[in-house]
């Protein structure tokens, strides 16, 4: 005889049949066996599984003590040692979105078994926490019920098996938000031109990458005395000390280096080189001012134009770089730059 | 302008006394081939050659180009006009094509960018040189030359030897023979008129310093977007000299196989009309960038289509060509697809492109090239294993006594941007 898998269900006020708004600050609660909606979620579980019991929390309780809550709910949910938490569905109810992801969440982390929720494409929950749980497409209403328990039991079921899961848009769940690779059933030649022609004939397409609406950052007013101005230079075109010390990748870079130069009047090719792996870098080794131009700022500096020159210059590979990755050094860069009163800086790029 | 490419299957491809091909089996002459691939450059060190088949346990490191072996046999001009025959219009006639086989240029790297092609294991799954008949010549260049003049000498070298190796289909008869003939079904003319005009827009990358491509012999930096017959490339027309990420640059084989014209050709007349080909540059500065899209938007135009495939090279910078030429043309009317991989970083996050516009709402994606692959250590290295360190995708630290964990990049055709291979990426 198999062991049956223990599910624990977590449910709102409302669906935990405590009562609607003026019970959602019903403080977390355990009961034993399915309640409400769980019913349902027993009978499509079927013989593998037994809700074994279910967790209650009011929606306000959550929002308004968000770690108390979890705290309580997580040590509820612990108590019936499941082997698979099933929270909501949610639907578009946002409050109770969040506390289903967190507790998914927490579950995931915390005791380290598969955890499912469902929720409408809009509910904030989806937001917050798509790339790190598993979260079921639902209908955005409780007239959805059925098909989202139908959903959740069966990816709950794999997932409790270790039974990988297919494509989100086949088995129902909300996207991470990752890009996987995977061997289409023609080529992309093949794939473009039969694309084309339905997008042609009017008929439905669907592009194979959503392009994302990209951050725009609104330039600052322009510097009224650059006399007074310290300004630092950054570059993503690779220029490091000789031997790249901190080992920059040539492409796909995973970190940046902060260089002194304040001694430095210039650079040469004994001195300094490129890490990038995407240009030629003949002309730059020769003379790596083509990219990094401190001969100028040094003559700027000089001549009063500009204040001065930060003393240290920032560097990276700029190739094949993730976005995010950029946006993380350039963050940590920010922070030095105006601790230090940095007022401009000149960016070169390759 | 028609072109018949008769294709001769090769089976095989072994050392031999004397060069021939008999029952699909390509006997070589290694040191002739060597000779001819040589020509006395006297920028050249050394040729070693080596072949490599499907299956094999062997690795092929640093590639620069592939080249399929093919002769001109009736009609004007001869294989890659401009840089090894004259410079006369190729296109017509007849063409025998080597099929299953490749030559392929390796030795010394020039510049980081160069590939690598398991010929078994978990990486031959990514390109379709893994599949050929691959004959690898080994350059290395004299010491004390310029990456602009290696990058030459081994280009010219690798397309001499495919002439040499093509010479050997000229008297056989090929197994299978095809006709191509753009503008057969030009619409207007026979009854067709119902079907969408669709042309192909051929961007290629043309950034220089070791990024360029030849259209017969002329560097593509400096020409203007330009009509060209698909036939042509057949021929050899387009000659990559470029050395970006081995996963997304189109080799000189890419050029001469298109597997968008191949499509274009093969629907022409029947669910499509294929109304022409331009091929534009993808230069660096924003000038260059704005003239040649709105010249190749306005050839476009000018052929009257409703539809246009764009295929991009390489990755970052050509990105905002791509952006540009899909926006112009939509806001002319002209619908389009275009072909692109992904940079969404190894763990499949990050946004996948450089530039966006919201009207390129109908994109191919051929891959991350960013994903992180896994090659075992195979028995025989071609050329030098530990260069992955220092190539695009690699990293030090990438080889180890398990093989090499690098980046899709570093496999030669793996995301290529013409649509050439099955692969693709979607969002989990």
């Amino acid at each position: 005889m198999g062991t049956k898998t223990r599910v624990v269900h977590y449910l709102n006020q409302f669906f935990g049949q405590v009562g609607g708004e003026d019970k959602a600050r019903t403080e977390p609660f355990g009961k034993v066996g399915p309640v409400g909606p769980g019913a349902l979620f027993q009978q499509l579980l079927g013989e593998e599984a037994e809700i074994v019991g279910t967790v209650v929390c009011g929606d306000d309780y959550f929002s308004e003590h968000p770690e108390l809550a979890a705290e309580t709910v997580l040590a509820l949910i612990q108590g019936f040692e499941p082997d698979l938490v099933l929270a909501g569905p949610a639907f578009n109810a946002g409050r109770y979105g969040v506390a289903c992801g967190t507790v998914c969440g927490l579950v995931a982390d915390a005791l380290n078994i598969p955890a499912v929720t469902g929720m409408f494409r809009e509910n904030p929950g989806v937001d917050l926490y798509r790339r790190s749980i598993t979260i079921v497409e639902t209908a955005a209403t409780a007239l959805g019920m059925r098909e989202a328990a139908e959903r959740m039991a069966r990816i709950g079921l794999k997932l409790a098996g270790s039974i990988p899961l297919g494509p989100p848009a086949e088995e129902g769940v909300l996207p991470r938000g990752i890009r996987r690779n995977y061997f289409a059933a023609e080529t992309g030649a093949v794939r473009a031109v039969s694309m084309l022609l339905r997008k042609l004939k009017g008929e439905p397409f669907t592009t194979e990458y959503p392009l994302p609406a990209f951050d725009r950052v609104a330039p600052l007013p322009p510097i009224e005395d650059m006399t007074a101005a310290t300004v630092a230079l950054i570059t993503s075109g690779g220029i490091v000390p000789k031997g790249n010390p901190d080992h920059i990748e040539s492409s796909s870079a995973s970190r940046y280096g902060r260089y002194d130069i304040g001694s430095l009047d210039a650079l040469s090719p004994r001195s300094h080189e490129t890490a990038h792996g995407g240009y030629d870098p003949t002309y730059v080794n020769a003379d790596p001012h083509r990219v990094l131009p401190l001969d100028v700022m040094r003559d700027l500096e000089r001549e009063g134009i500009i204040g001065k020159l930060y003393p240290y210059y920032y560097a990276t590979v700029g190739n094949g770089t993730a976005v995010a990755s950029a946006k993380g050094f350039a963050q940590e860069i920010a922070k030095d730059l105006i601790r230090d009163g940095v007022q401009a800086v000149i960016i070169s790029s390759t | 302008m028609r072109l018949e490419l008769g294709r001769i299957r090769v089976r095989d491809v072994v050392w031999s006394r004397r060069t021939f091909l008999e029952n699909g089996i390509l006997h070589v002459n290694r040191d002739e081939l060597v000779d001819r691939a040589g020509a006395k450059d006297t920028r050249i060190a050394s040729i070693d050659a080596e072949i490599a088949r499907p299956g094999e346990h062997v690795r092929i490191i640093p590639i620069k180009d592939a080249i399929e072996p093919r002769v001109k046999v009736e009609g004007r001009g001869g294989m890659f006009p401009g840089l090894i025959s004259g410079v006369q219009t190729v296109g017509q006639g007849r063409t025998h094509v080597l099929e299953g086989c490749s030559v392929l240029t390796v030795g010394q790297i020039v510049g980081f960018q160069e590939g690598m092609i398991d010929m078994s294991g978990p990486g031959a799954a990514f390109s379709t040189f893994s599949r050929l008949l691959n004959v690898c010549l080994i350059i290395e260049a004299r010491e004390g030359l310029s990456r602009h003049e290696h990058e030459e000498a081994v280009r010219m070298a690798g397309l001499r030897a495919a002439v040499y190796l093509g010479e050997a289909g000229r008297r056989i008869s090929p197994d299978e023979l095809v006709s191509y003939e753009p503008g057969r079904s030009s619409g207007a003319h026979d009854g067709r008129g119902d079907l969408p005009r669709i042309a192909y827009l051929y961007m290629l990358l043309s950034q220089g310093l070791l990024h360029d491509t030849f259209l017969y012999g002329r560097d593509m930096k400096t020409v203007l977007p330009t009509l060209i017959c698909a036939t042509e490339v057949m021929d050899g027309a387009i000659v990559s000299g470029n050395c970006v990420s081995a996963c997304d640059k189109n080799t000189t084989y890419h050029h001469q196989n298109n597997p968008i014209i191949a499509e274009l050709f093969k629907r022409d007349g029947k669910d499509l009309t294929f109304a022409g080909t331009v091929v534009t540059n993808a230069n660096v500065t924003l000038k260059d960038k704005e003239r040649s899209a709105d010249y190749a938007v306005k050839l476009l135009e000018m052929l009257n289509v409703d539809g246009v495939i764009i295929s991009k090279e390489g990755f970052g910078n050509p990105d905002a060509d791509a952006m540009m030429l899909c926006a112009r043309l939509e806001e002319e009317g002209i619908a389009t697809t275009l072909v692109t991989d992904e940079f969404a970083g190894a763990d499949g996050q990050s946004q996948s492109l450089a530039d966006t516009t919201p009207r390129a709402d109908a994109l191919v994606s051929v891959g991350n090239a960013n994903e992180i692959v896994m090659l075992p250590r195979p028995e025989i290295v071609i050329g030098n294993e530990r260069i992955i360190e220092r190539m695009a995708g690699g990293q030090p630290g990438s080889l180890s006594e398990h093989g090499i964990r690098a980046e899709l990049q570093v496999i030669l055709g793996a995301t290529n941007e013409l649509g050439f291979e099955r692969l693709s990426a979607r969002e989990e």
